[in-house]
Order: C-alpha cells, then sequence, then structure tokens
C-alpha cells in the first residue's frame, strides 16, 4: 500500500518541484509560466505496451459480485448478504485499481492488456477491410483517475445502500443491478477500442434504467425510467454514427491505431494541411452522444426525473459516475476534437449555457433531491465549458472534486429522505441540525455546500476556478462572454445551495413526514411521526466522503502557496490523450481581467462571487425566518420577480415545449399509424380469414343429412359423367 | 333405331336371345334399383334396391363373359355375391342395431348428420 501512495506522489513531484522552485517569485509571474506551458506542439501518441493481467480484475469483481447478487436472488437467500458481498468485492476492485495505478504512473507508454479476442472480421487484404475488437483494456492516467473514484466512491455508496435499502423487497436485486453498472462503467473506461466503449456506454444506460425504475410499483419511477432511456437513445444515435465515420476514416476502432493517426493528422495541421471534413465531422457526432449521458442541453431533461431512484443510485450513477462518461468521452478523444474548432467551440457554448440554464431552475425547485439533480446539470456545463475551451485539466480537476462533494450531497439528501419517510420539500423541513441524532448529516452537508458554492479555499472553489479563467484566456470563443456567464453561474450556485442549506438544516425545529415508509419501520399506526436518525453505515460513509471531499482540496492549497495554479489531478490529464495540443486554437497569454492575469484575479473574482451567493441565500432564506414554509426574506424577493419564479418553478415550461413539439406530433402520427394499420392491413389479413368460412357457409346446405339426396346428388353426377362421355365420345 | 332394340321390341321375327337383351334387362334392373332406392325411404326396402342394383350389374358381367367367352365374368360376379351375402349380414344387422335405436326404419330419423 505504501508503494502505491509513493507512485501516486510521484505524479505530483515534478509539479511539486517547479512550485518550490518559484516559490520566490510573485504569484502572478507563477500563473503566466505556467500559461506558457500551453504551446502549440501537435499531439504525440506513445505506442502503448503491455499491461498487468491483475488489471482485468477491475472488470472480473464487480460481475462476480453481480452475478452472486443474481444467485441470491434465485436461492430467495434473506438477509444483508448481497451488500456484503458487493461491498467486499467492489472495495476488491478498488484495491485493484490503486495496484494498477502504481503500475500506470511507471510507465511512460499507455498499458494495453489483453483480456481475450473478441471480434475479428476480416473482408479483404486492405487496411480498413477488416475490424478487430478485443476485449483489452487500455490503461493510461486518464483511465486510472476515471476508474480510481468510479470504484472508490461504488465503494463507499455500496454500503451506505447496505442500510438504506434495508427491508427493501428488491435487496439483492438492487445489489446486482448496482454491481452490474460499475461493471459496465469500467468497461466504458478502460476499453481500448470504442467497441468496448461503446458497450459500457449502453450497458451504463441499461443498468440507469433499470435502477432509476427500481420501484417498478411507482408509475412516475416507470416514466423516468423510460424518459431516461429514451432520450439517451437520441444521444446514443450520435455516438453510434461517429462510431461509424471513426471506422471509415480510420479504418480501426483501437484507440492506439485511432490515435496513432489522429497525431499524424496533428502533425499535417502543423504544417499548414487542411483536415477533411469527413474526419471533422467525427467530434460532431461523438458530442452528441456525450449531451445525450452527460444531461446537457437540449438532452438534459432525463436527469432531473432520474431521481424517482433510490438515492444511492442518484449519488452514483446519476451525479458522480455515469453522467461523467460524457465528459470521459470527450476528453479522451481530445485531440480528435481540436481537429475541428467549431465541435469545441459547440461544446464550450452548450456546456456554459446549461450550467447557466439549469441553475436558474435550480434557484426555483422546492424538491431539495431535485436541486441537487439540476446542480448536477449545471455543473456538468463546467465541465463542458472546461473541454470546450480546451482546459481537459480543469474538466479533470471538476469531475473528480464534484465526483466526491456531490455524492456527499446526495447521500446526506438520501439521509433526510430515509428519515422523514420520503419527505424532500424544503418548505415542510427545517431546523435539522438542532434535532438529536443528525449532527452528522447536517455538517456532511454543510461541507458539500460549500464545496458547491465555491466557498475560497474549498476544493469545489479550485476546479471550478481552473476552467472559468481558462475560458477567458482561449482565443475565438465569443471573447470574454463564456467566462462572464460562467461566473454569473457561479453566483447563482452559491444562492441556490446555500437556500437548501439555511431552509432544511438550520432555523426553527420543524418538520412534517412524506408519504413512503421504509418496510420495517411503518410509522402509519396513527401514533404520530418519529423520524429515525440515520445508523452507523449511512453516517461512516457521510463522514469518509466529506473528509474526502475536505481532503481534496489539501493538494490544490499547496500548490496555490506555491505559486501554481496546477491542480493535483492536472498531471494525471497531462499524461493522456486528454492533454490539449492546442494546434487549432490559440492561447492569449496577455488576456487580462479587471487588469491581471485572469488565473490569479479568479480566485477572488469567483470566491467572492461565491460569498455573495450565500450571504443573499442567508438574507432570504435564513434572516428572520419563523417557519419551515416560507420566510419574509423569500417573499419579498418572490413580489419582487413575480411570474418569473413560477416559470422557473416550472422548469421553463421545457418539458411541456418537448411534449408540444414532439410528443403530441408523435401520438398524433401514432394514431394514424394506428388507423392505417386496423383499417389496411388488418383488413387484407382478415378478408383472407373470412373467405373460406364464407364459401364453406354457401357450400352447407348441401349436407342436409338426407341419404336420399346425396343419392340423387351421386346419380346425377354419374348421369352428367354420362352425358359428357356420350357427347366427348 | 338398333337392331338389339328391334329384337326387343320384336318388330322383327328373329327371336335369337342376344347380348343385347341381357344388356337391357341388366340395365332395367340397375335402374329399377336406383329408382328405388331415390324414391323410398324403408332402410330395408333402399337395401334391397341396392341388392338389385349389385345383381343388375352382375348379370351384364355375366352376359359380356358369356359374349366374349370370358369367364372373368362369371368368377368375379361369384365373388361379388360371396362379398355381398357377408354385407348383407352386416348391413341388416346395421338396420336392426338402428331400428333399435329409432324405433323406425325411416331414414330421416338419422338426418342429424347434415353440415
Amino acid at each position: 500500500m505504501a508503494g502505491i501512495i509513493a507512485n501516486l506522489m510521484s505524479g505530483l513531484a515534478p509539479t511539486l518541484a517547479t512550485a518550490h522552485g518559484a516559490a520566490g517569485h510573485a504569484v502572478t509571474n507563477g500563473a503566466h509560466e505556467a500559461a506558457a506551458a500551453h504551446a502549440a506542439t501537435p499531439f504525440e501518441f506513445i505506442t502503448p505496451d503491455a499491461g498487468p493481467g491483475f488489471a482485468l480484475l477491475i472488470l472480473a469483481l464487480p460481475l462476480l459480485a453481480s452475478v452472486l447478487c443474481g444467485v441470491y436472488a434465485a436461492l430467495g437467500i434473506k438477509g444483508k448478504f448481497p451488500a456484503w458481498s458487493t461491498v467486499v468485492l467492489l472495495a476488491g476492485s478498488f484495491v485493484a485499481t490503486l495496484m494498477a495505478a502504481g503500475t500506470v504512473f511507471q510507465s511512460n507508454a499507455p498499458l494495453i492488456v489483453h483480456g481475450f479476442d473478441w471480434i475479428s472480421l476480416k473482408w479483404g487484404n486492405v487496411p480498413g477491410q477488416s475490424l478487430t475488437a478485443n476485449f483489452s483494456l487500455f490503461l493510461d492516467q486518464l483511465t486510472v483517475l476515471w476508474m480510481l473514484f468510479v470504484t472508490g466512491l461504488a465503494t463507499l455508496i455500496a454500503l451506505y445502500a447496505s442500510e438504506y435499502m434495508a427491508g427493501d423487497r428488491g435487496y439483492a436485486r438492487f445489489f446486482g443491478f448496482f454491481a452490474l453498472f460499475v461493471f459496465m462503467m469500467s468497461c466504458l473506461v478502460m476499453g481500448d477500442s470504442l467497441v468496448l466503449l461503446y458497450l459500457g456506454w449502453e450497458g451504463v444506460g441499461l443498468c440507469s434504467y433499470l435502477l432509476i425504475g427500481f420501484l417498478y410499483k411507482k408509475p412516475s419511477a416507470v416514466a423516468a425510467a423510460k424518459k431516461a432511456f429514451i432520450v439517451n437513445r437520441i444521444g446514443d444515435l450520435g455516438l453510434a454514427l461517429g462510431l461509424m465515420l471513426a471506422f471509415t476514416q480510420f479504418g480501426s476502432l483501437e484507440y492506439k491505431e485511432i490515435f496513432r493517426q489522429v497525431a499524424e493528422l496533428q502533425a499535417g495541421v502543423a504544417h499548414g494541411h487542411e483536415v477533411p471534413w469527413s474526419i471533422r465531422a467525427i467530434p460532431l457526432l461523438l458530442m452528441v452522444g456525450a449531451f445525450g449521458k452527460s444531461a446537457q442541453l437540449p438532452l438534459y431533461v432525463w436527469l432531473p426525473d432520474a431521481m424517482e431512484g433510490p438515492t444511492p443510485v442518484s449519488a452514483l450513477i446519476h451525479a458522480a459516475t455515469m453522467v461523467t462518461a460524457g465528459v470521459y468521452l470527450i476528453a479522451r478523444f481530445l485531440p480528435v476534437f481540436e481537429l475541428n474548432p467549431a465541435a469545441l467551440n459547440t461544446v464550450a457554448w452548450i456546456g456554459c449555457l446549461t450550467a447557466f440554464f439549469a441553475a436558474t431552475i435550480g434557484m426555483a425547485t422546492y424538491d431539495i433531491k431535485r436541486v441537487m439533480a439540476y446542480s448536477t446539470v449545471s455543473q456538468l456545463g463546467y465541465m463542458f465549458l472546461g473541454l470546450g475551451v480546451l482546459s481537459s485539466a480543469g474538466a479533470g480537476n471538476h469531475v473528480v472534486t464534484h465526483a466526491f462533494f456531490k455524492a456527499t450531497l446526495f447521500l446526506a439528501c438520501g439521509a433526510v429522505m430515509h428519515g422523514f419517510a420520503g419527505q424532500l420539500d424544503l418548505r415542510r423541513l427545517s431546523g435539522l441540525w438542532h434535532m438529536k441524532g443528525w449532527k452528522i448529516v447536517s455538517a456532511s452537508m454543510l461541507v458539500g455546500c460549500l464545496c458547491l458554492a465555491g466557498f475560497p479555499l474549498s476544493a469545489g472553489f479550485f476546479s471550478k476556478d481552473m476552467i472559468i479563467a481558462e475560458s477567458f484566456v482561449t482565443e475565438g470563443f465569443g471573447g470574454s462572454l463564456l467566462g462572464l456567464l460562467a461566473l454569473l453561474t457561479a453566483g447563482l450556485t452559491a444562492y441556490y445551495t446555500f437556500r437548501v442549506f439555511f431552509r432544511v438544516f438550520v432555523g426553527p425545529v420543524e418538520y412534517h413526514a412524506g408519504d413512503e415508509h421504509h418496510g420495517d419501520d411503518a410509522h402509519d399506526d396513527g401514533h404520530g411521526f418519529h423520524p429515525h436518525a440515520p445508523g452507523w453505515a449511512i453516517n461512516t460513509v457521510l463522514v469518509t466522503l466529506s473528509a474526502f471531499a475536505l481532503a481534496a482540496s489539501i493538494p490544490y492549497l499547496i500548490m496555490w502557496f506555491g505559486a501554481s495554479h496546477d491542480g493535483w489531478i492536472t498531471g494525471l490529464v497531462s499524461h493522456s490523450t486528454a492533454k490539449a495540443s492546442n494546434i487549432t486554437v490559440g492561447v492569449d497569454h496577455t488576456a487580462t481581467f479587471l487588469g491581471a492575469n485572469p488565473h490569479f484575479i479568479m480566485y477572488f473574482v469567483s470566491g467572492g462571487i461565491g460569498i455573495v451567493g450565500i450571504l443573499v441565500a442567508w438574507l432570504l432564506h435564513f434572516r428572520g425566518r419563523t417557519e419551515a414554509a416560507t420566510s419574509p426574506g423569500a417573499e419579498e424577493a418572490a413580489r419582487a420577480v413575480g411570474p418569473i419564479l413560477t416559470w422557473a418553478t416550472n422548469k421553463w415550461y421545457v418539458d411541456e415545449f418537448y411534449d408540444f413539439l414532439l410528443r403530441k406530433p408523435l401520438w398524433f402520427l401514432a394514431h394514424v399509424f394506428y388507423f392505417i394499420d386496423a383499417l389496411l392491413v388488418d383488413g387484407i389479413v382478415n378478408l383472407f380469414g373470412w373467405m373460406p368460412r364464407a364459401i364453406g357457409g354457401s357450400l352447407r346446405p348441401s349436407q342436409n343429412g338426407f341419404l336420399q339426396s346425396y343419392a340423387v346428388g351421386m346419380t346425377g353426377g354419374l348421369a352428367l359423367l354420362l352425358v359428357i362421355v356420350w357427347i366427348v365420345g | 333405331m338398333s337392331d338389339a332394340m328391334s329384337h326387343f321390341l320384336a318388330l322383327t321375327p328373329m327371336a335369337d336371345v342376344t347380348l343385347y337383351h341381357y344388356l337391357v334387362v341388366s340395365a332395367a334392373m340397375f335402374a329399377l334399383g336406383l329408382v328405388g332406392f331415390v324414391s323410398r325411404r324403408n332402410m330395408i326396402v333402399m337395401f334391397l334396391c341396392t341388392e338389385l342394383m349389385f345383381q343388375g350389374a352382375g348379370l351384364a358381367m355375366i352376359a359380356f363373359g358369356r359374349r366374349w367367352m370370358d369367364h372373368n365374368g362369371e368368377v368375379f360376379v361369384i365373388f361379388v355375391l360371396t362379398i355381398a351375402a357377408a354385407e348383407a349380414a352386416l348391413a341388416l344387422a346395421l338396420v336392426v342395431l338402428l331400428y333399435r335405436k329409432k324405433h323406425s326404419l325411416d331414414t330421416e330419423a338419422w338426418a342429424q348428420l347434415r353440415g
């Protein structure tokens, strides 16, 4: 274990060394030097080496856990066996990831671990007339970064779920799908070809569908599951088309071949060659898939509804891991995206607009879990903005810090939901901090809120700033408009985050139970409701996660005082294909914001904006509040904005708009086709069924049962025959 | 008018009994049997009518056998007679059984086998 930690630290060592060297300079100089490191050198791809076979355990253990849960369910075994076996096997997967990380950090080249031969087709001898997709893993530092938080969080959240899901009839089913999700996510992240990525992509979509609709007797959950699946289909169509186009252009779907050719293309760009449009179209298609999976405009509508799933699922799949698959896809293929600046521009603008748009809805939503869902959409928007302005390092940082603090927030909300029988309305809960047994939940919530709000020196503060600052210096992206919108969004984020905190966790103690009761502790006996505080498993996980969320800022602090704006994750991202080469998009090193280097000034600007947002939330939702339902400040603000509040509470009527634009016409068309089917197609088929009956009916009277009439018939027939013979003969 | 018909109607003095005479008798027997079978409803009478048709056909075969000096005709008729004897036993037994069921020999009593 010590060796692994040492390896992790060795990834930081170069950054730390420069940090110490630059300690004597002014902070601004250090930041400028770091910015100058973005020189336009073409993307280089190092030929992969063979990797260690034990890395396959990272995938195999969750799959085994899933199969075991299936066996438990089939044998009808009661108790917590599914939870314990899943937690243990996922922890094993995490340890295997740590060990693989140790190997990857020692290697300069990416590692390929061959599992088994999977698909091998050949229909000609020319390159491009064969398709090879082995079940192999592609390990570089980006993979390791993703797998570390995927397996780590999955283990913790499985432990949380062991208590949260207790008493549910589908206990084994839940953990089976949960472990299957981790397996599919591993395929997505670790696959060495687009085929394996696609398998994982569809697999996590399936698991998401199964887990959102986990409570399959609840109509809203079933509808939300279908919505998530169908909206994702639209995105997946883009991914599938991008994959096919990539195959026609590169003649292979394996990363090692694609990136080798992309490196050649980028070298060509450096020498002034044009990139053919057919290759420039690939990122445009791939990003549609990313927008669907990562809930960006206009395909974000499924994610808020996905909160119908159990809270551990919301925390793991719909906040921390699966929704970052789109970020991973673009980060992995950043060299391809760099061949088309228009694609990067689109990604940046879609991300920025999504961040702003979702934040405005989050400000007016009363369901605390949905506030967190809109916040996830908004933060994913930041990550896309980061990728779009070629701050893949910033996006990578934000993915990791966001994974931890958003999981903390969701699990804290889940603990509230669990303890108050499904109550999530912030107008019906208040003052949890002052209630017995809710200190840990409230404190974790505070940690998560501070990180999400970008409170100075928290982890979210550093990672968000990297993205915002980079959007001011990257050229050709609508000037500083992106950055300004992102800054405004940071203020809105701080407001809606602390709106939840000030309403639910502090203030006068007041609560109303929801209408969901967990199996073994139903409180519907008419003797009043007693909230039950979370037990040891939930508390342990909350403490661990908030500790991680807090600790994530320590490396930033070290480097900040060392006069560097690079986060510790930056080293990992820039040792992978996600490193930006700036070959088509330049960086304006002289750009200033408020008269200073954006990387430097942003700490103060965004920190200040975050504090202002928190203060506004305090004024509106804490000061003078005597009841849970409302507060004087909030009422005043509602009067001031008038109907805008209603519009925002109704999610700007986007669902209604989609309903009018897509669902209604489709419904109408479906009925037209139904009538065509019923009248024309069914008509022809029924005609063939009706004909024998009609003929039989017309001949039936001849079978009258009288022997004589049959004899006459026979005689008549004989006579007829004789006549014919007589005439012919 | 054919020669045979002329002989039969005694329009000519020729008294020889030829093949045609036998065939006419045979056809008459068959026609009588057929008319009887179609017009009567009594099962025993209908049965007798079928026997009459049998014998008409048999007579024709014997006549042909005699005419061509080929004994297959006679052999065949003896064979048919044997079969007819067995069949008569069977058919009359059936008639008895049917009679016991409905106390009637009328075929209309068994008309429920209609489509």
